[in-house]
């Protein structure tokens, strides 16, 4: 067992979108860096690239925006075989299981984030803690 | 967004020098497209050989922007879009409305 293969890492940024880049330059470096990932490392580093914009630009979006101070976590956590990323707001929160995918005969300007986190990662669930909502989303490195 | 535009054969080349579109500079790019059709300017080629991300919002972008050319008769077309880039507009189904051109002077230069 390969104790490097296991790290998190932690960032908490104010709700604003010009940090977008910095989140998700952090899952381009994650996937280019990981020790056993046998799979394509060039498109992994773009999906997480995306996954992570977009569930922090949900995040921002459902953000308090009264609250000038209010921020976005982002927690990943690296483990040998998963990686998984939980995006914490203190929002009002929003029900997951109604949003739908979008319709591609017709597509909309917008609907395709979640679409993007459903089909590129394997499994992806939000909930209500104390105080904030998590959108937890998990990768099989395999 | 840092973006330059310049006239060839009577359609407009918007270059788009940005690494990323995303909902960070999203709407600049959708406000811009939107100004250049409303003041007549509906047949658009938009080069992205800088762009190596887009996400949802900057899809969104492109596909505002061509909806509203194709209202007005006009036809926006994407030059130099990058194979990963290319992917998210192949998962969403976006290759199949969006004209793809392997460089700019692809657009004035076709077989057909």
């Amino acid at each position: 067992m390969n104790n490097t293969a296991n790290f998190q890492v932690d960032v908490i940024i104010p709700t604003k979108t010009k940090y977008l880049h910095l989140i998700g330059s952090i899952g381009e470096h994650i996937a280019k860096d990981l020790e056993d990932f046998s799979g394509d490392r060039e498109a992994l580093a773009y999906h997480l690239n995306l996954v992570l914009t977009e569930a922090t630009t949900n995040a921002i979006k459902h953000a308090n925006s009264e609250d000038p101070k209010d921020t976005v976590r982002v927690n990943i956590d690296i483990h040998e075989k998963e990686l998984v990323i939980r995006v914490y707001d203190h929002g009002q929160g929003f029900d997951l299981e109604t949003v739908p995918d979008p319709e591609f005969n017709q597509l909309k300007e917008n609907g395709m984030g979640l679409f993007f986190i459903r089909t590129l990662m394997d499994s992806v669930i939000y909930k209500n803690l104390e105080g904030c909502n998590m959108l937890e989303i998990k990768k099989l490195l395999v | 967004m840092n973006v330059t535009q310049e006239k060839i054969n009577g359609i407009q080349v918007l270059y788009v020098k940005e690494e990323r579109i995303d909902a960070h500079n999203s709407a600049d790019l959708k406000d811009h497209l939107l100004t250049m059709i409303e003041q007549g300017e509906s047949d658009i080629v938009v080069q992205m050989e800088t762009v190596r991300f887009v996400d949802s919002s900057g899809l969104g972008a492109l596909l505002s922007g061509f909806k509203h050319a194709e209202a007005k008769s006009g036809k926006l077309a994407l030059a130099n879009v990058q194979q990963q880039v290319l992917s998210m507009f192949e998962l969403t189904r976006l290759n199949r409305i969006f004209e793809f051109h392997a460089d700019v002077q692809d657009c004035f230069f076709q077989d057909d």
